[in-house]
Parts: C-alpha cells; sequence; structure tokens
C-alpha cells in the first residue's frame, strides 16, 4: 500500500513541476500583477478601449521580442533588429518617395535588404565563431551610420516622409497600419500581426523539426552538430527571422506615420532582448518559449501606456521596467533550479 | 568470413605539425565489442573522430563492410549506421528525453510535416522500457537525469535508429562504479542486438569484462591489437600504463630497488602483432 501512495506523490509533483517549468510562468504571473495593479489605479485602464490602446506598443513591439526569442532559444543576440526597423522603414519612404517607386514594390525591396542583412549576420556569426554580441554590435553602428548618412545625403534632413502621396500607399496601409473594429472597439490591425507571429513561431517551436533544432543549437551547439542537426543553417535562419520581423515593423510604422526619422530604432534592441527575457528565454540559450516573449510585450505595454494612464510621470516607466527585468529574471531562475533539481 | 563492419588500416592523421596518430589498425564485428584503451593524449579522440566522420584521415585506409570509404561528415557516418555517442555531448540538458531521443532524425507527419510529437513520446518510452532503461517520464529534461542514464538513453537511441556499429567515448569515465556498471550492461545489451562497438576507455577494469578485443594507443601509435584469449587483465592493465614505464616508476619509487607492486612486471612493453 506504501507505493501505492508514494506513486500518487508522484503525479501530484509531477504536475505541479510541469506547470512550473513552463518558462512563460513568471511572466504570466508578472502580467496579471501589472494588470491588477493598473486597474485599480484607473477605470479606463481596464475598459475595452484601454486595452486596444497599451496592446497596440505590445504588438509591434511583440513581433520583435518574439523573433529575438527565437534567436535567442538559440543561442544568439541580435542589437541590429532595432536600427534594422528603421532601415526598412527608410528603404520603403526613400524609394516611395524620392524615387516614385509604388509601396508595395518599395516594401518589396525593403524584404530584400532586411535578408540579405540578416544573412550576413548569420553567416559572419557562424563563420567567424565570434559572439553574436560583438558582430551585431558591428552591424547595428554601421547600420546606424548608414541611416543617418544615406537620409541626409540624400534628402538634407535627417527624415524623410511624404509617403501619403505614393502609389498603393492605401492598400499597404489597410493591410499593416489600419484598425479592425472588433465590438465598438478600434483595435490597431499590427495586433493581429502580432498574433499571427507568435502563433507562427510557437508552433514552429514546438512542432516541427526546426524548432527541435533551435533548443538544440541553443542548448549545446556541438551536441547538436554531432546528431546530425544543420546547426549553421539553423542559425542563419533565426538571423533571418529577426530581420524579417524588423521589416514588418519598420514597414508597419513607416506607414502609419508615413514618415522615418534616420535615428528611429535605435535603443529598442534592448527593450527586444527585455521582453524575451521577462518572457523566460536564458541569456545563455536553449531554453524560453514565444509566447512568454508575447507576454513580456504585453507587460511592457501596460506598464508604457499604464503610466499615462495613472496619470503619472511617464519619467517613472524604464524604472520599473528594469525593475521587472532583474524581479522576472530571479523568478525565472528559481523556478527552473527547482524543476531540474525535483528528481535527483 | 564475411568483411568486418568496421576496419582501419594503418591510418594516421597530421594536425600541423603535430602528429596525432600514426599507422594504427583495428576491426570491428557484428555482435563483438572492440576496446581502445590509451591514456589522455594517446590518439583515442582522433581515431574515433575519424571513424565517426569528423575528421578525414591523412594516411591509411579505413573500411566499411570491406569497402574503403572517404566520410564527408558525422551525417554520413549516421547514415551508413555509425553512431557515436560523445562523453560530454550526448544529450542536450534543457530538452526532455523524448526531444533528445530524436534530436537531428525526428518524424515527421502530414503535409507540413511538422513533428510527431505523440509518436516521438511513445517509441521514446518504449525503447526506453525494452532496454530496460527506467525512466519515470519522457517530459522530464535530461538535465534531471544521472550521468548513467543519460549514456543510456544515448545508446539506446542509437540502437533504435539503427545503428550497426556503436562508437561509445569514455562512457563510463566520469561515473560511479554501480552506474558505470548500469552502462556496462547497456553495452552488453547493444552487442547481443547483433551491433558493434567501439568501447574508448582508460579504465582496463571496464575495458576487459565486456570486451572481445582490445586496441592499446599510445602517444598517436598503436602498441597492438589483441583477442582477448590473447591476454589477461593484469597485461592490459600493466600495457595500459605504460608497461616497461611503469617497471621504470616502480623501481624508482619502491624502496632499496624492490619493484613496487606492478602485476606482471616481466612482461615487455611493445607486443605489436
Amino acid at each position: 500500500m506504501t507505493s501505492v501512495a508514494a506513486d500518487e506523490r508522484m503525479a501530484g509533483a509531477g504536475w505541479v513541476r510541469r506547470l512550473l517549468i513552463r518558462p512563460e510562468l513568471g511572466s504570466v504571473i508578472g502580467a496579471v500583477a501589472v494588470f491588477a495593479f493598473f486597474s485599480s489605479q484607473s477605470p479606463v485602464f481596464r475598459s475595452a478601449d484601454g486595452v486596444a490602446n497599451w496592446l497596440d506598443p505590445a504588438s509591434t513591439l511583440g513581433i520583435m521580442a518574439v523573433a529575438i526569442a527565437l534567436l535567442m532559444i538559440g543561442g544568439e543576440f541580435d542589437l541590429s533588429a532595432g536600427v534594422l526597423t528603421g532601415t526598412t522603414g527608410l528603404v520603403l519612404v526613400t524609394l516611395a518617395t524620392e524615387y516614385g517607386w509604388n509601396v508595395w514594390a518599395a516594401m518589396l525591396a525593403g524584404l530584400v535588404l532586411a535578408l540579405v542583412i540578416g544573412f550576413l549576420n548569420g553567416l559572419l556569426v557562424v563563420r567567424t565563431k565570434l559572439p553574436s554580441f560583438i558582430v551585431t554590435l558591428g552591424t547595428f553602428l554601421m547600420l546606424q551610420g548608414l541611416n543617418l548618412g544615406v537620409t541626409k545625403a540624400l534628402t538634407g534632413t535627417v527624415q524623410v516622409s511624404g509617403l501619403r502621396r505614393a502609389d498603393g500607399y492605401d492598400g499597404a496601409r489597410a493591410l499593416l497600419a489600419g484598425s479592425v473594429t472588433v465590438g465598438g472597439v478600434d483595435f490597431r490591425v499590427a495586433i493581429f500581426w502580432w498574433a499571427g507571429v507568435t502563433a507562427l513561431a510557437t508552433w514552429v517551436l514546438m512542432r516541427s523539426r526546426a524548432g527541435n533544432w533551435i533548443f538544440a543549437v541553443g542548448g549545446n551547439e556541438q551536441a547538436a552538430r554531432a546528431v546530425g542537426v544543420p546547426a549553421a543553417r539553423t542559425k542563419i535562419a533565426l538571423f533571418m527571422g529577426t530581420a524579417t520581423a524588423a521589416w514588418l515593423v519598420g514597414s508597419i510604422l513607416a506607414l502609419r506615420f508615413t514618415s522615418v526619422q534616420a535615428n528611429s530604432g535605435i535603443g529598442q534592441e534592448f527593450i527586444y532582448i527585455i521582453a524575451a527575457v521577462i518572457g523566460g528565454c536564458l541569456l545563455t540559450g536553449g531554453y524560453g518559449s514565444a509566447i512568454g516573449a508575447s507576454i513580456g510585450a504585453v507587460i511592457f505595454g501596460m506598464a508604457d501606456k499604464g503610466i499615462v494612464f495613472a496619470g503619472w510621470d511617464a519619467d517613472w516607466f524604464k524604472f520599473f521596467l528594469g525593475g521587472m527585468l532583474l524581479l522576472a529574471t530571479l523568478a525565472n531562475r528559481l523556478v527552473r533550479r527547482y524543476a531540474e533539481e525535483a528528481r535527483r | 568470413m564475411t568483411p568486418p563492419l568496421l576496419e582501419a588500416r594503418d591510418l594516421g592523421k597530421v594536425f600541423g605539425s603535430v602528429i596525432a596518430l600514426r599507422d594504427v589498425s583495428m576491426l570491428v564485428r557484428a555482435g563483438e565489442v572492440t576496446c581502445v584503451l590509451g591514456d589522455n593524449g594517446a590518439g583515442k579522440s582522433t581515431l574515433i573522430k575519424i571513424l565517426s566522420g569528423v575528421h578525414v584521415q591523412d594516411t591509411g585506409e579505413y573500411l566499411l563492410d570491406g569497402t574503403p570509404v572517404r566520410l564527408g561528415g558525422p551525417r554520413e557516418a549516421l547514415d551508413r549506421g555509425i553512431a557515436t555517442v560523445y562523453q560530454d555531448l550526448a544529450m542536450i540538458p534543457l530538452m526532455s528525453v523524448w526531444r533528445n531521443f530524436f534530436l537531428g532524425s525526428e518524424p515527421v507527419t502530414g503535409r507540413l510535416r511538422r513533428f510527431d510529437v505523440a509518436r516521438a513520446k511513445r517509441v521514446a518510452r518504449e525503447e526506453l522500457r525494452d532496454m530496460g532503461i527506467d525512466i519515470r517520464d519522457v517530459d522530464q529534461p535530461v538535465g534531471t537525469l544521472s550521468g548513467g542514464e543519460r549514456q543510456s538513453v544515448a545508446i539506446a537511441r542509437a540502437v533504435y535508429f539503427g545503428a550497426k556499429a556503436l562508437i561509445l567515448d569514455e562512457p563510463t569515465s566520469a561515473l560511479g562504479v554501480r552506474q558505470a556498471g548500469v552502462v556496462l550492461r547497456y553495452i552488453a545489451r547493444a552487442r547481443d542486438r547483433g551491433l558493434g562497438v567501439v568501447f574508448i576507455t582508460h579504465n582496463p577494469h571496464h575495458a576487459f569484462p565486456v570486451g572481445d578485443r582490445f586496441l592499446l594507443l599510445n602517444r598517436g601509435t598503436s602498441l597492438g591489437q589483441f583477442d582477448k584469449q590473447d591476454i589477461t587483465r593484469d597485461e592490459l592493465t600493466s600495457l595500459m600504463a605504460g608497461g616497461a614505464e611503469l617497471d621504470e616508476l616502480a623501481h624508482e619509487l619502491g624502496r632499496d630497488g624492490q619493484p613496487g607492486g606492478v602485476p606482471d612486471s616481466g612482461r615487455p612493453a611493445g607486443g605489436a602483432p
């Protein structure tokens, strides 16, 4: 009889552990806490309009955070992802306004450029075996200089604008930067793109061969290679994935504002990493989740708008973000240790 | 007689000015265990890296089923039925047992070629049970398994994927006595299933009970390949430790010139066939 009792206890512990071992757990608890907090401060925050409002900044950040999360699970960083949203936006607006391209063609050109940059980032990392932190820091600075230099040379100013007058603008805007009315509330269409990207990334991670390879190259690249995983191809594809996400976000923002500053996107790269880490990604790779990164982005969106709704000084936002990052990282580490030591 | 599953003839490998391996010959037959013994730096790693397709030999011949081959990489070796289990990189700790089990050879289903997770979990559970490996939950991360369990899962994986030859790189070296015994039992079970096993170790006490043939390496050269009936455990230990060198050491350390308890110290070093 005692052995039966022991088995039942084991089943219970297994269930708890399986829940705790989910990388998203910390971010879900954090999101609930942040939502509860700002809801108590401001009734507008919890209304449908309020939700649509704070989901908007979460959406563009979320698309990037999900792509960065996949890359981080694969064991690499991309510091050039933020400034690349600026580059792709600048390419789109410059080609459409200065050279009279159709908006769709200009977007396609931006996508091709992004894929090339992502490919080069990946190739440099797998060929040189240098830390991707350094390699992409290099491309980050180069793109930053290029954005400013080329924009100034072409327009004499530090921004390009006037996308509204370009051919094909209305269609592209409706698809990427418009709004959808659900139950009398306007939601930005970017929110749906974000949901789609999250769903796709989750499917890839959990239900595709490539997903298994991403976890493996981040967890132990040599071991993965030894059993025949195409590690270099996997990593290059991940860099091209973040570049594609940067193109999507760059295009969404360019179509929304119809103009792009030459310095746009700079400083965002760390926000993406923060969202991914809050969502349970390990800095050392091999562990994390796409949904977690999305929830990290939700926390960011709620804090960004919540501080305004609550009538506080927005200067406090960064302080809040830093505290959240530390708490989440500590919570994630505790949970993972518990999960791994549960049976030993 | 059928040609051996895997045979090396006078293999040599040079890295820059370092001769890592010179004129090493060995063979493995199906259903037999060939042990490769040697101290650190003896060339064991270089040899298995050639056998498993990581390196290509500079001189000599590598034959599979009697046909000379030059392997293009670990993937080609795997496709030809040569599976290698490395000591420290056999498994990925943060990934679950079933994800590790199918890593690199994931079963797919449907038009989208999605990873057949249900099948992967079921097969992993069944295969581990058939090998007599007691793992409660294939969903648990491999990091929570003991060292012996990890090696055992890796061996079960190689057996499942139809390996004809299994190369084990020091599978017992980081393990305690009991855990090492568990792994030796799975090596014997793989052998009984008809696999040819190359078992790399520096412990003659692990090699002797399970081995059919013993290749001794020292400083990149072969001290000879011995069949089990031609060598005793003590001779193996003595050869392994450097034979005459050890005699000298015993002499040096012993008091008043008395040899210090080295077994069978009368045997000459070398003994290449």
